[in-house]
């Protein structure tokens, strides 16, 4: 594997302008900024609705420097296969990076169809869904990723089923790139998508973006909630490149028990929306139960 | 060269997709429509059309993939009915306000429940307000004909609109007839190649579309679709002089009529019910009937100057509508009546339901309908709408 990127050795030129319309402490924004620092200027992207929907800024201006198709929230694997199409069409489906970004909803839920059906079709594109574990942009409503026992707004006493193995999910349509990172990590961020653009075919990347305004936590405690996800193991950093699955960064130090998990009380306690959950021990233990459960499964497709 | 193949309506416009060569094609089957997006695969696949074929998971999706592919500023087409169209609803507004001129035909059908496979302009009627200019076809050739002139009124720059042709289910769709096709190279004096000239997705000159537009601006771009419906309303006889200058043949501009000037009633429909009144007609005649017959071509844009003149020489409408918008009436004779009231001219309009489903409609049905033309006329105000041949 190629030797991570120094920070200050990461091309200084920005696809997203000062000025977006980002929340305070918004971790989506680190991660399209390092995304895209990877992709290029010749990328074309096409955003579902989404809390990028409102990030990149208000008509007659816009803070992305590429072109931006907005689309229907369910359609961002239809909207890319059409311009995946049409690129191929101009024979410029080689030199174009083309990159759907779509929330959490956008893809477990209501979207899932339109990128199954790309996936299936091996579209040449990159899907991001990066992952802030409710319907961000409407004001924190459950969605498929919002883990066990979070409060959200149609959940007020806590979600009472586990989120969706979604990235596995995705990872078993056969595609050629599948990865589970963190915005806490944007050198990763960079080293997967530039790893991620060399690839032909659909290539999906899930990141785990934290959010102080839903996960009610001090908006500069951003980056420190999203390491300590992965140091807890809630969040689990891997990808699976052709037929061979590994994990990544501090995850694959976790699972080779070179580093204990966290306790799970660190990473829940501070975010308001585990205030009901963490006073029914019952139910935290039902939550670390699920947590396992995925890292004996990421281990068994691992290898270790 | 141009030559005669016996075809569906269905597959006329198949070999319409064929001559006009959209870069992108991404469709989903559906009965009565399927047989389009077959007959398309096969010319693909045959080395016959050079599209891009993406053969997506839903008709939601289909439209969602035509839309990006026309935002590259390439052309663009897919086919649908029905249900398909009811699923593609959300993406219809998504194609008119961004101004993509996507073709599409329809094949009218019904909606469930009950399944029901039959002709009925429901679906059609129900996306009246979604930005896409509408067309309806009474014959293959037409069927054909349309589409390559959607092409050319849709993609012009002062236009920049979605565009539909409809067609009735079986009566058009699965019916033979042999019809005139043209190689693409025979067309292009026609229908030139397309050039986005608005915007379209470019990394060289990056822009972004769709992102959040507030009350200060979403007016203004609503009223400029409203000004591209507008230009195709200058446009539409122009590309129909301009289509019967290159291949000798016009189906009527906005409306095709029939025995209209010196008509006392004139009969009003979409789609294969209005060539099958001007049967009626001929009988009415022969019999010192004086009936007319006019067959909407176009709904939107809406050519209420062309009914207002129809107004001026008669004495009744009756108007079928082969849709029913529960609790009013038809799509049709609402927007007709409209359109009168509106003029200066104003004259008794019958509203008339028939063929809901797929139930026939025949030319002596529709004599029998335009005899209660009669009735209005020399009453000088319409009876309460009829529901044609309802068995209760």
């Amino acid at each position: 594997m190629k030797r991570m990127v120094a920070i200050k050795d990461l091309p200084r030129e920005e696809f997203i302008e000062l000025g977006h319309a980002a929340c305070a402490g918004c971790g989506a924004t680190i991660a399209i900024r390092h995304a895209l620092k990877a992709l290029g200027d010749n990328t074309i992207l096409t955003v579902p609705a989404c809390c990028m929907s409102v990030i990149q800024g208000l008509y007659p201006k816009n803070g992305l420097c590429i072109p931006v198709l907005n689309t229907a929230f369910m359609t961002a694997g239809a909207a890319a296969s059409g311009i995946a199409a049409g690129l191929k069409y101009m024979g410029k489906d080689k030199e174009i990076q083309l990159m759907a970004w779509a929330g959490d909803g956008g893809t477990y839920d209501i979207g899932i169809q339109a990128l199954s059906g790309a996936a299936e079709r091996q579209t040449n594109f990159i899907y991001t869904c990066y992952n802030n574990e409710a319907y961000g942009n409407t004001g924190m409503q459950r969605s498929g990723a919002t883990p066990y026992g979070s409060f959200s707004t149609t959940t007020p006493t806590g979600k009472l089923q586990h989120r969706k193995p979604f990235t596995r999910i995705m990872a078993e349509h056969g595609i050629p790139y599948t990865a589970s990172i963190s915005a806490a990590y944007p050198r990763l961020v960079y080293e997967t998508y530039s790893k991620a653009k060399d690839i032909h075919g659909t290539r999906f990347i899930e990141i785990h973006t934290m959010c102080p305004t839903g996960w009610r936590y001090l908006t500069w405690d951003t980056v420190k909630m999203g390491k300590l996800a992965i140091d807890t193991g809630i969040w689990i950093m891997w990808e699976k490149e052709g037929d061979e699955w590994r994990f990544l960064g501090r995850s694959k130090r976790i699972a080779e028990g070179k580093i204990e998990r966290k306790p799970l009380m660190d990473y829940l306690k501070p975010q308001g929306r585990f205030r009901t959950l963490i006073k029914n021990p019952e139910r935290v233990k039902e939550f670390e139960r699920g947590i396992d459960r995925e890292w004996e499964i990421l281990k068994k497709r691992v290898g270790c | 060269m141009s030559k005669i193949v016996s075809v569906t309506g269905n597959h006329s416009a198949s070999w319409a997709a064929r001559t006009a060569i959209p870069a992108v094609i991404a469709a989903y089957p559906i009965t009565p429509q399927t047989t389009i997006v077959e007959k398309i695969a096969e010319f693909v696949e045959n080395g016959d059309l050079k599209s891009e074929y993406v053969r997506v998971e839903s008709e939601h999706s289909a439209m969602a993939a035509c839309i990006g592919a026309s935002a590259l500023g390439l052309r663009t087409f897919t086919a649908t009915a029905s249900h398909g169209l009811a699923l593609m609803h959300e993406m219809l507004h998504w194609a008119g306000r961004s101004r993509l001129p996507i073709i599409m035909p329809v094949v009218n059908r019904s909606l469930g429940p009950p399944w029901n496979i039959w002709v009925d302009h429901s679906d059609t009627m129900s996306q009246r307000d979604t930005g896409w200019i509408q067309f309806y076809a009474s014959n293959n050739q037409e069927v054909y004909d349309t589409v390559l002139m959607l092409f050319r009124l849709c993609e012009d720059p002062k236009v920049l609109l979605p565009g539909m042709v409809a067609l009735d289910a079986y009566i058009l769709s699965h019916t033979f007839t042999s019809i005139e096709v043209y190689e693409h190279e025979e067309i292009t004096d026609f229908l030139p190649s397309y050039e986005a000239g608005h915007w379209k997705l470019d990394p060289k000159d990056p822009m972004a579309t769709g992102n959040i537009a507030g009350p200060e601006y979403y007016y203004e771009l609503s009223y400029a679709i409203h000004e591209g419906f507008e230009a195709a309303r200058k446009l539409i006889p122009k590309v129909e002089a301009d289509f019967k200058k290159h291949f000798g043949r016009q189906h009527g501009g906005f409306i095709d009529t029939y025995h209209c000037d010196d008509a006392e009633v004139i009969f009003i429909a979409l789609g294969t019910m209005g060539e099958e009144a001007q049967l009626a007609v001929d009988e009415l005649r022969s019999e010192g009937v004086a009936a007319g017959s006019a067959r909407l071509r176009v709904f939107r844009p809406f050519p209420t100057e062309q009914i207002q003149a129809l107004a001026k020489k008669a004495k009744a409408f009756v108007v079928v509508d082969r849709s029913l918008s529960y609790g009013h009436l038809g799509g049709l004779v609402t927007e007709i009546r409209s359109a009168l009231y509106r003029g200066k001219q104003t004259i008794p309009v019958q509203g008339v339901i028939a063929g809901l489903g797929g139930r026939d409609v025949s030319h002596m049905d529709i004599k029998k309908i335009i005899k209660i033309g009669f009735d209005v006329a020399d009453k000088g105000e319409p009876k309460p709408d009829i529901f044609y041949g309802l068995k209760r």
